[in-house]
C-alpha cells in the first residue's frame, strides 16, 4: 500500500509500473487525486470542473486489468483536461461565459485517445478565455493561482493545467499551445510543457484559436512523463487536415534514453543572439546561464546564433492570431449553442447576435476580435495579415540556418517569474511581451519544450529553459530535455517541486 | 412592392446595349459533403431528408471541428472544369469568406479567393434558332453550400414581416462548384435567349458529366444573373444588378428581358441604376430590390488555415481529360442525326429540357419516336399540372418499358396512360401497375366473345346490318363490349370477332 | 470601431468604443512594423507545415442525431433551431 500523500507526489511513469504490478489500483490513485483537488482547489482554482464519473472510469480500468486484458501503459493514470478541449461527459468552455454549461456531442481526438488508453479524466481545467492570455487571468471562471505563492499567476493560457501539475493535484495534463501556453505556464509553475511539431498532435475538438499556430501537448512533472503522454495522444488524425502522416518514435523511450544515456555530448545548442540577457529578468537570465554552464560542463557546445527576425515575432503573432481568432470565434452567435442574450422584445437576429457577443465575451476577447476584424479588413490586409505571413517565411529562413549550424537551440522560456494578479492587466500590450521566447515556435511549427531551470535568486520562484528543435523532431527535444532534467535534479538534490513553499515536498 | 415602369423590349435594345454575366451554382451529388463526412443532401439517396439529420460537427461550426476536403468533390470539379475550357490551377487554395449569417454555421463559408481550382474557360451555346455564342467564363471554384432558412409568421414566408425563422444546417456543406463567366457583350436581342441557353449548357454539362443531378426546382443549379445597360455608344460599364436564385431555365430568360426593360425605363427618365443584388418573383414575373452593396461587404477573405492547397497532378487532370463526355454542341448534332428528328421535333426536345431523358430512352429499348412522344406529351403534361420536372416523375426505363408493353400489346395507348399515372403515383414500374391495377389488354378469346355475346343479345340487329354490308354497324357493338372490359379489350381484336361472327 | 464593431457582430458601449480605441491605436503602432521587413520579393506562409492534397474518401460518417444536433440549442422548434427575425437578406 501507498499512502495517499504518496501517490499524489508519484510520476506518471512511476504510478503506471505501481498500476500494472498490482501494487496500486486506479481507484486507490483516483480518490487520492481527487482528495488533493478537495483539499487546495479552493485556493488554487485551477479546474472548472471535476469529472463525477472519475472513479466509475477507473473502477473499470482495475476490472479490466483483473481480467487480464493487456492495458496501455499508462493506464489508470489520472488526467486533467484543458478546457480547451472538447469533450462528451463534461462541459467544454474554453474559459468563457459565452459557452458555460457547453456539452460537445464528440470528443477531441487527443480525449478519445486517451479515454482509449485508459487514462482517467478527472476534470477540466481553467485557462484564459479561449486561450487568449498569458496569465489566466482572462477567465471568466476566476483566475487560477500559481502554487508557489497564491497572489501570483500560474501562466497562461494553461495556468490550470500547469498549477494542477504543480499543486499535485494531477500527475498529468492536457494543454494547447499557440503561442506559448504549454511552455509559459511550465516555466512559471516550475513544471514541464512540450508543445510539438505543427501537426503532431491532432487539433480536432480544440477549440480553435489560429487555426495555424494551435497544437495540443502535455503538461507534466517530468520530461519522461510528457513522452508518455505524446504517445498516447500523438500521431496521424483524419479528421484535423494539418495532421502529419508520418509514424513517430517512441517520446517516453527518446526520454529514458536522455535521462541514462550521454546525449550532452558533443550536443551543439544554439543560443541566440538577438536575445540579450539585458531582455530578461536578473534571476531568469541567471538561471538560463547556469544551466548551459551546466550543459558544458557534460560536453555540450554552445555556439551562438542569429535569428535576425525573431524580434518581428510578437508583431507577426499579434496580427496573425486575432486575425484567425475573429472568424474562428464568429460561430459563437446564439444560434446553435451556448449563451443568448435577448436585448430587447422584437430583436432581430443581428441584434441578439450582436448583444450575446458583447455579453458573452471578455474584454481581451473583444479586443484581440476586434484587431483581427481590423487587420482582415479591405484595405489593411496586405499590411497587416499578409506581411504577419512574409514575417513567418522570414522566421522559417531564420530557423533552417541556425538548424544548419545546431541541434537545438536554447532560450529562457518567459522573461520574467510569475508576476503578481492584476499586475499587467491593464496593459495588454506588456502582456503580450511575455511570449517574446515562445512564438517563434508557433510561428514556424517548431517544437518547443521547457523543463525547470531553477528558481530566481531574487524572488525564489521557478525559471524554466526552452529547447527547439527542427520541425518533426520532437524525439530530439525529449531526449535533450531528459538529459538536462537528470542533470539538475540531480544538482538539486530532488525535484524542483520539492522546494515548493505551500504544500511542495513531502509533506 | 411599387410596380416598375417597364420600357417596350426593342426600344430599350435600340438605345442602350445589354452587357450580361452569370454566376451558376452547381451543386454536386457527391455521397458525402465537401468538407464533412455527413451524407450529402444533394445526392439523390437523401434529398427527403427530415430536418438535421444529414449534419456532421463541422457542418453547423461545433467547437472544434475542423473541415477535410472531400476527393471526389474535387475530382467532380476539375472535370467540371476542364469540360468548360478552363485551365486547372497547379495550385490552388481555400479561403474563407467571413460573414455573420444564422444558415451559415461557422459565419464563414469556405470558398476560393485568389486561387480558384479552374479559370479562363469558353462554353458554346446554342441558342433556340441554332445560332452558335461563345461564353467566356471567368472562374470555376468550389465552395459549401449554407443551411436552409424557413421564415414563419407574416404573410408571404418571405423574410419581410416574419416573426422567426427556422435553420436546418442538411444543406449546410453540400459542395458546390461556382462558374463565374466573363461579362457578355455583344448578346443585343438574343441576350434573354443566351442567358436561357447557357444555363441550359451548364446543366447539360453537369448532367454528362454525371456530377450534379442539376435539378434547378430542387436547387442543385442555382442562377445569378448580371445585368447592366450602357448607353449605344458609351465604352463605360453601367451599373448592374445581380438578380440572385432564379430557378428555372425560363424565369432566367425572363429575368432578363425584365431587367433590360426595368433598367432601361430608369435610365431613359434620367435615373441611376442601383448596385445591389435583386429578387425574382416567378408569381409576378418581375424582380425586386434586395441588399444594396454597402462597405458592410467586407468579407475579409484570407487562406483557409485548416486545408492545404489542391494541387492536382497533370496525370490526373490527363485522366479526367481522358473521361470527359462530348460537348453538348457535338452531342446535340450527333442525337438529332441518329434520332431522325425533324428540326423543330428536335429543338423542342432540346428546349423542354429533355434531351437527356429521351437519350437515355432511346438507350432503354424504345424507339426515338416513341421516347418523344411520350416524354414531350403526356409526361410533360402532368409535370406542367403539377408544376414539377418531367425528369422527377419517371424514369426513362420506366418509359421504355411502358412502350414495350404496348408494342407487345399487353397495354392500349389508352391504358398505357392509366399505367403511368400509377407508376407517377408511386406504385412502381410499369408492370408493377398492370399487374396490380389489373390493367392488361383481355387478350383470352373467350372473355371477349362472351362479352360479343352479351352486348348481340342486347342489340339483336346489328349481325344481320353487317352482314348486309353495314360494317360501320359493329360500332356500337364494339363500345357496348369495351365498356362491359372496362376498356381492357383491344378495339381491333373486338372489332374482328364481330366480323368474324357475322360471316358465320 | 463602430465599424469594426458592426463587422465581428459585437455590440459595443460608448465606454468600450472609446477604451478600445486608445489600445488598438497603441497595439496597431507596434504591430505596424511587420511590414518593415515583409518586402516584395518575400513569399507568405499560411502554414507552418507545407502539405498539400489532403483529402477524405467520399464515405459517409461523423453524422450526428437530431438530438445531438439539437442538444445545446437557445432554442428550437421542429426539429430546427428557432431564432428571431432576420433584418437582412442571404449573400
Ligand atoms: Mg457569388
Ligand atoms: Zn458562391
Amino acid at each position: 500500500m501507498t499512502a495517499p500523500a504518496d501517490i499524489i507526489h508519484l510520476t506518471a511513469a512511476d504510478l503506471a509500473s505501481r498500476l500494472s504490478a498490482g501494487e496500486l489500483s486506479s481507484v486507490e490513485a483516483t480518490t487520492a487525486h481527487l482528495d488533493r483537488i478537495r483539499e487546495v482547489d479552493g485556493d488554487v482554482h485551477a479546474f472548472l470542473h471535476v469529472n463525477e464519473r472519475a472513479l466509475e472510469i477507473a473502477a473499470d480500468i482495475d476490472r479490466r486489468r483483473a481480467a487480464g486484458e493487456t492495458l496501455g501503459p499508462i493506464a489508470g493514470v489520472p488526467l486533467a483536461i484543458k478546457d480547451v478541449l472538447v469533450t462528451t461527459d463534461m462541459p467544454s468552455t474554453s474559459g468563457s461565459r459565452i459557452l458555460e454549461g457547453y456539452m460537445s456531442p464528440y470528443d477531441a481526438t487527443v480525449v478519445a485517445r486517451s479515454r482509449a488508453a485508459g487514462l482517467v479524466p478527472l476534470g477540466k481545467t481553467n485557462m484564459d478565455e479561449f486561450a487568449m492570455g498569458s496569465s489566466t487571468e482572462h477567465s471568466a471562471y476566476g483566475p487560477t493561482r500559481n502554487p508557489w505563492d497564491l497572489e501570483r499567476i500560474p501562466g497562461g493560457s494553461g495556468g490550470g493545467s500547469a498549477a494542477a501539475v504543480a499543486a499535485f493535484e494531477a500527475p498529468l495534463a492536457l494543454g494547447s499551445d499557440t503561442g506559448g501556453s504549454i511552455r509559459q505556464p511550465a516555466h512559471v509553475t516550475g513544471t514541464v510543457g512540450m508543445k510539438p511539431t505543427y501537426g503532431g498532435v491532432s487539433r480536432y475538438g480544440a477549440i480553435a484559436l489560429a487555426s495555424s499556430l494551435d497544437q495540443v501537448g502535455p503538461v507534466t512533472r517530468t520530461v519522461v512523463d510528457a513522452g508518455l503522454l505524446h504517445d498516447v495522444i500523438g500521431g496521424h488524425d483524419p479528421h484535423d487536415a494539418t495532421s502529419l502522416k508520418e509514424s513517430w518514435p517512441s517520446f517516453a523511450s527518446a526520454a529514458r534514453e536522455g535521462a541514462s544515456g550521454d546525449v550532452l555530448r558533443g550536443l551543439r545548442v544554439g543560443v541566440i543572439s538577438e536575445l540579450p540577457d539585458s531582455g530578461f529578468q536578473p534571476g531568469v537570465s541567471a538561471r538560463f546561464r547556469a544551466t548551459l554552464d551546466a550543459m558544458a560542463a557534460q560536453g555540450a557546445e554552445i555556439v551562438e546564433v542569429s535569428a535576425p527576425h525573431f524580434e518581428y515575432g510578437v508583431a507577426a503573432y499579434y496580427l496573425i492570431l486575432p486575425a484567425e481568432a475573429s472568424s474562428n470565434l464568429a460561430k459563437f452567435d446564439s444560434v446553435r449553442f451556448g449563451m443568448r442574450v435577448i436585448p430587447h422584445a422584437g430583436a432581430t437576429v443581428e441584434e441578439v447576435m450582436a448583444a450575446t457577443r458583447e455579453a458573452g465575451f471578455g474584454d481581451e476577447v473583444k479586443r484581440r476580435v476586434i484587431l483581427g476584424t481590423y487587420a482582415l479588413s479591405a484595405g489593411y490586409y496586405d499590411a497587416y495579415y499578409g506581411s504577419a505571413q512574409k514575417v513567418r517565411t522570414l522566421i522559417q529562413a531564420d530557423f533552417d540556418a541556425a538548424f544548419a549550424q545546431v541541434d537545438v537551440l536554447a532560450t529562457p522560456s518567459a522573461p520574467t517569474t510569475a508576476f503578481r494578479l492584476g499586475e499587467k492587466l491593464d496593459d495588454p500590450l506588456q502582456m503580450y511581451l511575455n511570449d517574446v521566447t515562445t512564438i517563434p515556435a508557433n510561428l514556424a511549427g517548431v517544437p518547443g519544450i521547457s523543463i525547470p531551470a531553477g528558481l530566481a535568486p531574487e524572488d525564489g520562484l521557478p525559471v524554466g529553459i526552452q529547447f527547439l528543435a527542427p520541425a518533426r523532431e520532437d524525439a530530439r527535444l525529449y531526449r535533450v530535455g531528459a538529459a538536462v532534467e537528470t542533470l539538475l535534479v540531480d544538482e538539486w538534490g530532488g525535484p524542483l517541486l520539492d522546494r515548493m513553499p505551500l504544500w511542495g515536498g513531502m509533506a | 412592392m411599387g410596380r416598375d415602369k417597364l420600357m417596350d423590349f426593342d426600344e430599350a435594345l435600340e438605345r442602350f446595349e445589354p452587357v450580361l454575366g452569370f454566376e451558376v451554382h452547381v451543386e454536386l451529388n457527391t455521397r458525402t459533403k465537401m468538407f464533412s463526412a455527413a451524407p450529402n443532401p444533394a445526392h439523390s439517396a437523401n434529398h427527403d431528408a427530415a430536418p438535421n439529420t444529414l449534419v456532421a460537427p463541422v457542418d453547423m461550426g461545433l467547437p472544434g471541428a475542423l473541415p477535410v476536403v472531400n476527393e471526389e468533390a474535387v475530382r467532380a470539379s476539375i472535370s467540371l472544369g476542364l469540360a468548360l475550357g478552363c485551365r486547372i490551377a497547379p495550385s490552388s487554395r481555400f479561403a474563407r469568406k467571413n460573414y455573420f449569417y444564422p444558415d451559415l454555421g461557422k459565419n464563414y463559408q469556405i470558398s476560393q479567393y485568389d486561387e480558384p481550382i479552374a479559370f479562363e474557360g469558353s462554353v458554346e451555346v446554342e441558342l433556340e434558332d441554332g445560332t452558335v455564342v461563345t461564353v467566356a467564363i471567368e472562374r470555376a471554384h468550389m465552395e459549401e453550400d449554407a443551411g436552409k432558412l424557413t421564415h414563419v409568421g407574416g404573410s408571404t414566408g418571405r423574410i419581410q414581416g416574419a416573426e422567426y425563422s427556422l435553420v436546418d444546417y442538411n444543406r449546410a456543406g453540400v459542395p458546390l462548384v461556382e462558374i463565374v463567366t466573363k461579362p457578355i457583350f455583344g448578346a443585343e436581342h438574343r441576350a434573354p435567349d443566351i442567358a436561357k441557353a447557357y444555363v441550359q449548357t451548364i446543366r447539360d454539362i453537369v448532367l454528362a458529366l454525371g456530377i450534379s443531378d442539376a435539378r434547378m426546382e430542387r436547387g442543385n443549379l442555382r442562377c445569378d444573373a448580371n445585368v447592366s445597360l450602357r448607353p449605344r455608344g458609351q465604352e463605360r460599364l453601367g451599373t448592374r444588378t445581380e438578380t440572385k436564385n432564379v430557378n428555372s431555365m425560363r424565369s432566367v430568360e425572363r429575368a432578363v428581358r425584365y431587367e433590360i426593360q426595368r433598367q432601361a425605363a430608369i435610365l431613359a427618365a434620367g435615373g441611376m441604376i442601383t448596385q445591389e443584388t435583386r429578387h425574382w418573383h416567378e408569381d409576378t414575373g418581375t424582380t425586386s430590390p434586395g441588399r444594396p452593396k454597402s462597405d458592410a461587404d467586407d468579407y475579409r477573405y484570407f487562406p483557409e488555415p485548416d486545408l492545404l492547397p489542391v494541387a492536382p497532378a497533370p496525370s490526373l487532370i490527363d485522366e479526367l481529360r481522358a473521361g470527359l463526355p462530348e460537348q453538348p454542341v457535338v452531342r446535340r448534332r450527333r442525337l438529332k442525326a441518329d434520332w431522325g428528328f425533324a428540326d423543330i421535333e428536335f429543338r423542342g426536345v432540346v428546349n423542354a429540357g429533355l434531351l437527356g431523358e429521351v437519350e437515355a430512352t432511346v438507350a432503354a429499348g424504345a424507339t426515338p419516336a416513341a421516347a418523344r412522344k411520350w416524354w414531350m406529351s403526356e409526361i410533360s403534361r402532368i409535370a406542367n399540372a403539377d408544376g414539377r420536372e418531367p425528369g422527377e416523375l419517371v424514369t426513362p426505363a420506366q418509359v421504355a418499358q411502358l412502350q414495350r408493353l404496348v408494342d407487345e400489346g399487353t397495354l392500349t395507348d389508352k391504358l398505357a396512360r392509366q399505367v403511368l399515372e400509377g407508376v407517377i403515383a408511386g406504385e412502381g414500374d410499369p408492370a408493377d401497375v398492370v399487374a396490380s391495377r389489373g390493367l392488361a389488354v383481355v387478350s383470352d378469346d373467350t372473355a371477349l366473345i362472351a362479352a360479343i355475346d352479351d352486348a348481340l343479345a342486347a342489340q339483336p340487329d346489328v349481325l344481320q346490318k353487317i352482314r348486309d354490308g353495314k360494317v360501320q354497324a359493329a360500332g356500337a357493338v364494339i363500345g357496348a363490349v369495351m365498356k362491359a372490359m372496362r376498356g381492357q379489350a383491344d378495339a381491333a381484336r373486338v372489332r374482328e370477332l364481330i366480323l368474324e361472327r357475322a360471316a358465320q | 470601431m463602430r465599424h469594426l464593431g458592426v463587422l465581428a457582430r459585437i455590440q459595443l458601449s460608448d465606454e468600450e468604443v472609446t477604451r478600445l480605441t486608445g489600445q488598438l491605436d497603441v497595439i496597431v503602432d507596434n504591430i505596424a512594423k511587420v511590414s518593415e521587413v515583409a518586402t516584395a520579393d518575400v513569399v507568405a506562409t499560411s502554414h507552418p507545415i507545407p502539405l498539400q492534397n489532403v483529402f477524405r474518401d467520399d464515405v459517409a460518417a461523423d453524422v450526428l442525431t437530431v438530438e445531438q444536433v439539437l442538444q445545446n440549442a437557445p432554442e428550437a422548434a421542429d426539429n430546427r433551431f428557432r431564432v428571431t427575425a432576420i433584418l437582412g437578406e442571404e449573400q
